[in-house]
Formats: structure tokens, C-alpha cells, sequence
């Protein structure tokens, strides 16, 4: 339970049907804590310390225990990352295929290194383990999307063409 | 034998195939129709017949572990379909979410309606985005077509189902880590017994099965258990999605019966080595499974029982090809990384073991080799996940199978190419 002696929450939830929708269809509150945790991320872009207040209070636990939670995950941010988080998948089938040649290429361009976030906050580059896609290797998640057999071209097009 | 033609993906290549327009055309949830007339016990009998194993890498029979459940069942039990894909070199139930995915819902309506159950989920791995968006929508197509919520079909049975994404924790793909997650938590596995079948979600029975296993109960269902048991190895049998990846000339998702061999798949369907090299080594389930030379590896078929005899594992059937330009203690630096990554650190042996595993191999790769290494290398692996000694089944130093999952391929790496590791020790170090 949130203690009494702390502020008032700074975040709250745009879109509070969803939450209350969200929260309605599990049978338990805490079963609801990822899914509230990505809406949180998808509206702040990153886990801040209000959004896990905010969090804790309608999933009716202690802050601490949304707080574990979110640093087990990595997909959870607990800070702000570049507009364009650049995922370059490096697991053995992508590395086969020409992932490395990406990373460097991205560093080399953008002068950024691997959990990095460009001068201009345009990209933060992200090596990551197994992204499911080895069939079409290799794979690059840009946010939410696939981009999958990127040749060296393709990705910096693909980088070129991100704003 | 008649040529196999394609159960699961006979119709991923057709227009709107992930609509429920096109799968009611093609059939679809006609053995639905047929479930909601039969006893619950009745369809769980059909499964055990059908032999048809689990899909997700442990390859434990479903109607058996569906037949755990309690009988007097006072709480409610749950169903969760594990779609937290990422086995390296895994990628077949991407394709299923995406191309059949109602055929995937249809199977998890006939699991749920056998076991009793009026809440599932669908526990997708958070990267997989697209596929969760899809999964809504058919979702809401199947609502708006009472194919799901109250009195299904006119039947009185009632389901719900709930679309949960993880959040980047290869873990969570591990049953127990799933639940844990499910709950709320850190993806930590829980220490078994009990099982999930008498203490799952919420301590209540819960039974978890792969996208792909799901995914087979309609053909089963509508064609009967005998012709399941007719494709392929009696023990293991039915359709199969093989998934090659590395270096090949055409890698990609690949249905034949269990059992096709491993060559066959290689070089018939992934269209052989790339660049003309020679086959060097295969990974045949994904990185978890121990590793086979070129000279193993085009002599096995994939199946369970064979795959278990040659001391690797068919596992999610995650074929990594690797040809002999791969530099074989680069392979498994990276492999041993991935598992640092991965573990989610409960367990010493699991946590220690692995980021030792990853200096070690990288002070080697980065020519800090020393007289020992080997030896060391041996060492760790055994300490991780047990000496490995099928015969005796001897595993169990960590909570759940991640520590045999990391112990497994690495020390198959060091003992079939171990020249190439003695190479990274200097000369003045191996006499020493």
C-alpha cells in the first residue's frame, strides 16, 4: 500500500477505459501490472517513478513490488530513449548472416555505441538476444516493427528514412 | 507411403488466410461444432490416442498432461498458450499467429473446453507486437461470431481469452516463469513439484501448451487420433514445423512429417549450404539442444527418440545450420552470451556459470587462452547443469531446465570441435 506521507502520483493514464478494461478482465489486479506497464510506456515512453506509483496503487500493491517487476523485463525502460530504438537482433542465425556488419555500420554513422542514444536523442541502438525472426536474419526491431533480411543498403535506407 | 501434404500449413500462402471468413471456408471450426457435443473426458481420450507431444521444446505427450488436472476440480482451471517464441533459431509459431491464427484459437478452444476451462490466455512474447494486434482482432471476429464469450455455438459453454505480452525474458517461455510472469512478477521458475496442472495461476490448476501443439487439435479432432498416429513415429507422431536458419540458401519454416530427416531438410528443402561451403555443424532444437558434426547430423531423423539417442534433443525443432566458415568458439561465445543474458539469476550455478562462460570464451576468442581452459570450460558446464549422462538422467542443479539448457550445447561445442578451442590456447600454455 502506498504510504500516506508520499506525494500525490505526477502521471496518470490518458486513456483510463482502457485501464479500467484492462484491469476488469484478469481475475486478480497484480495479473494486470504488464499490461498497465507497457500502456504506462507507451504513453511516456519510459517507466518512471509516478507511472510505478501510479501503477502500484491500482494493481493495489507496494511500489517496490512493481518496481521488481519492471527491472526483470527488458523491454521496460526506466529511463527515456531516442525516438527510434534501433534493435539489432544478435543471436548465432542473425550473427551468421551479417548483424555485426549492421552494428558497426550504425556506429560508425551515427557515432553511437550499443546502449547508446544519439547527441540529437534520433536513435538509441540496442544489441539484443533472439528476436524470433532467424529464418529471415538479419533482423533489426525499429519500436514496434520487424524489418527483416536487411542488407547493409537496406538498413542504412532504412535508418536514412527515420526522422 | 503417399506424398505428406501440409496439415497446419496447407493454406498460409492464400489471400486473407488469417481471416475467419477463409478458415470457416476451408472448414474451419467444424471439429469445434463437434467438440461442444462430446464428453470433456471423451476429447482428452482423443488426444491421448493421438500421441500427439507437446510442440514447445520438453515434448511431453498433451492429453497426459492435460489428464493431471485434478478431478474434483473446486477451483477454476486456466489454460495459457504459450506464444513466447524465442528459442534461438525458433520462428514457427510467428508464422501460425500470422497466417492461421484461428486455426491456433480453435485448438485452444477444444484444450479449454476438455480441461474445463472458461479463462485463457495467450501469453505472446512482447517483441511480437504485429502478431499481439493480430491476435486482437481475431479475437474480436471470433466474439462478434460467438465463437467465444457466453453459450458458445448454442452450447452453454462459456470462454474468454486474453491476450498477454511479456516484456523481453526468454525465460518466461519456461511454463512456471510464464505463470509467475502471468501473475504480475519477475519471470522467476518456480521449484516443482507441484506442477502447474494442481498449482498453476493463481494456485489454481493450470495447464500451459505451445501455439504449435494448439494448433494440430482441429486435424486431430475432425481426421481422428489414428490418422495422427499415422504421420510419422508412432510414439512422437503428426505434423512437424522444422525452422531452418544459418547458413543455408533458403531458410525458412518447413512442414513434413515427424521424423523427416535432417538431411532431407537441409538440402532439399532449406536448398543446401550457402555460397557451395560444406556442412560443418547443426544445432537440430534450437540452441538449447546439443550440438551434432556434419557427419552426425546428415545420418538423424527429427524426432523425438531418435534426436534423444544421438544425445541432442528435437526440442522446438530450431535448425541451425552452420557451414565450415563458422568459427566454431565464436559460435559458442555467442550462444554462451545469449544465456547470460537469459538467466533470470535465481539459481548461483545458472548465474555465476554462465558469465563465467562468457569471459572465459571471450578472453579466449580475444587470445587469453590458457593451459586449463578446456578443462575449465568442462568444469563449469557440470557445475550448471549437471554431468550429462542421458542413460542416468542425472540433471537437476537448478531450479527449472535453463541449467541443462546453457550446460548441454556448450559442452557439446568443446567436446565435438575441441581442436578448435585447443587453437585459441598458445603453444608455451597446452605444454605448461
Amino acid at each position: 500500500m502506498k504510504s500516506k506521507a508520499q506525494p500525490k502520483s505526477g502521471f496518470s493514464f490518458a486513456d483510463s477505459e482502457r485501464v479500467e478494461r484492462i484491469l476488469s478482465q484478469y481475475p486478480n489486479k497484480k495479473s494486470a501490472t504488464l499490461p498497465l506497464l507497457h500502456l504506462a510506456q507507451s504513453q511516456e515512453g519510459y517507466i518512471s517513478s509516478s507511472v510505478i506509483d501510479t501503477i502500484a496503487d491500482l494493481v493495489d500493491c507496494h511500489q517496490s513490488v512493481v518496481m521488481d517487476c519492471v527491472s526483470f523485463y527488458t523491454m521496460l525502460y526506466t529511463k527515456l530513449q531516442g525516438r527510434h530504438i534501433i534493435q539489432v537482433c544478435q543471436t548465432l542465425s542473425c550473427s551468421l548472416n551479417g548483424a555485426d556488419s549492421l552494428v558497426d555500420h550504425i556506429r560508425d554513422k551515427y557515432e553511437i555505441e550499443p546502449g547508446g542514444t544519439t547527441a540529437d536523442d534520433r536513435f538509441t541502438l540496442m544489441k539484443v538476444e533472439c528476436l524470433g525472426s532467424c529464418g529471415t536474419a538479419p533482423v533489426v526491431q525499429v519500436n514496434n516493427d520487424y524489418h527483416e533480411g536487411l542488407s547493409l543498403e537496406e538498413f542504412d535506407q532504412l535508418l536514412e528514412s527515420l526522422e | 507411403m503417399s506424398a505428406f501434404k501440409p496439415v497446419l500449413t496447407q493454406h498460409i500462402y492464400q489471400q486473407d488466410c488469417h481471416t475467419l471468413p477463409f478458415y470457416q471456408s476451408v472448414g474451419g471450426y467444424t471439429a469445434l461444432e463437434k467438440v461442444l457435443t462430446m464428453d470433456p473426458e471423451d476429447v482428452i481420450d482423443v488426444v491421448k490416442n493421438s500421441n500427439l507431444r507437446g510442440r514447445g521444446g520438453a515434448g511431453f505427450p498433451a492429453g497426459i498432461k492435460w489428464g493431471f488436472l485434478p478431478k474434483d476440480m473446486v477451483k477454476p482451471t486456466y489454460l495459457i498458450n504459450n506464444a513466447d517464441e524465442s528459442e534461438p533459431g525458433t520462428f514457427k509459431d510467428r508464422l501460425l499467429i500470422n497466417k492461421a491464427p484461428h486455426q491456433m484459437l480453435e485448438g485452444m478452444l477444444i484444450a479449454a473446453y476438455a480441461i474445463r476451462c472458461n479463462l485463457a490466455f495467450i501469453y505472446i512474447r512482447g517483441e511480437f507486437y504485429k502478431e499481439a494486434e493480430v491476435l486482437e482482432k481475431v479475437l474480436s471476429e471470433a466474439y462478434a461470431a460467438n465463437l467465444l464469450g457466453k453459450n458458445i455455438l448454442g452450447s452453454k459453454y462459456d470462454l474468454d481469452v486474453i491476450v498477454h505480452r511479456g516484456a523481453g525474458a526468454y525465460i518466461c517461455g519456461e511454463e512456471t516463469a510464464l505463470i509467475e510472469s502471468l501473475e504480475g512478477k519477475r519471470g522467476c521458475p518456480r521449484l516443482k513439484p507441484p506442477f502447474p496442472a494442481l498449482e498453476g495461476y493463481l494456485k489454481c490448476p493450470t495447464i500451459v501448451n505451445n501455439v504449435e501443439t494448439l494448433s494440430n487439435l482441429p486435424h486431430i479432432i475432425n481426421r481422428g487420433a489414428e490418422w495422427f498416429r499415422s504421420i510419422g513415429p508412432e510414439k512422437g507422431p503428426g505434423p512437424k514445423l522444422y525452422c531452418v536458419s544459418g547458413c543455408v540458401n533458403s531458410p525458412g519454416v518447413f512442414e513434413e512429417p515427424m521424423g523427416t530427416s535432417l538431411k532431407k531438410l537441409i538440402y532439399e528443402n532449406a536448398g543446401g549450404i550457402k555460397n557451395d561451403n560444406q556442412l560443418k555443424a547443426v544445432l537440430p532444437g534450437g540452441s538449447s539442444s546439443a550440438i551434432l558434426t556434419a557427419e552426425e547430423a546428415v545420418t538423424l531423423n527429427m524426432d523425438f527418440d531418435s534426436l534423444m539417442d544421438a544425445k541432442t534433443m528435437l526440442g522446438s525443432a530450431g535448425i541451425i545450420v552452420m557451414d565450415d566458415t563458422v568459427n566454431m568458439v565464436q559460435a559458442c561465445l555467442n550462444i554462451a552470451r545469449f544465456y547470460a543474458h537469459e538467466s533470470c539469476g535465481q539459481c548461483t550455478p545458472c548465474r555465476e556459470g554462465t558469465t563465467w562462460l562468457v569471459k572465459m570464451l571471450t578472453r579466449m576468442v580475444q587470445g587469453g587462452g590458457k593451459a586449463g581452459d578446456i578443462k575449465m570450460l568442462y568444469e563449469i558446464t557440470d557445475n550448471i547443469g549437471g554431468l550429462i549422462d542421458f542413460s542416468k538422467g542425472s540433471f537437476g542443479k537448478t531450479i527449472c531446465p535453463f541449467g541443462e539448457a546453457v550446460a548441454w550445447p556448450i559442452r557439446s561445442f568443446v567436446e565435438k570441435f575441441e581442436s578448435e578451442f585447443i587453437n585459441y590456447i598458445p603453444q608455451q600454455e597446452t605444454v605448461a
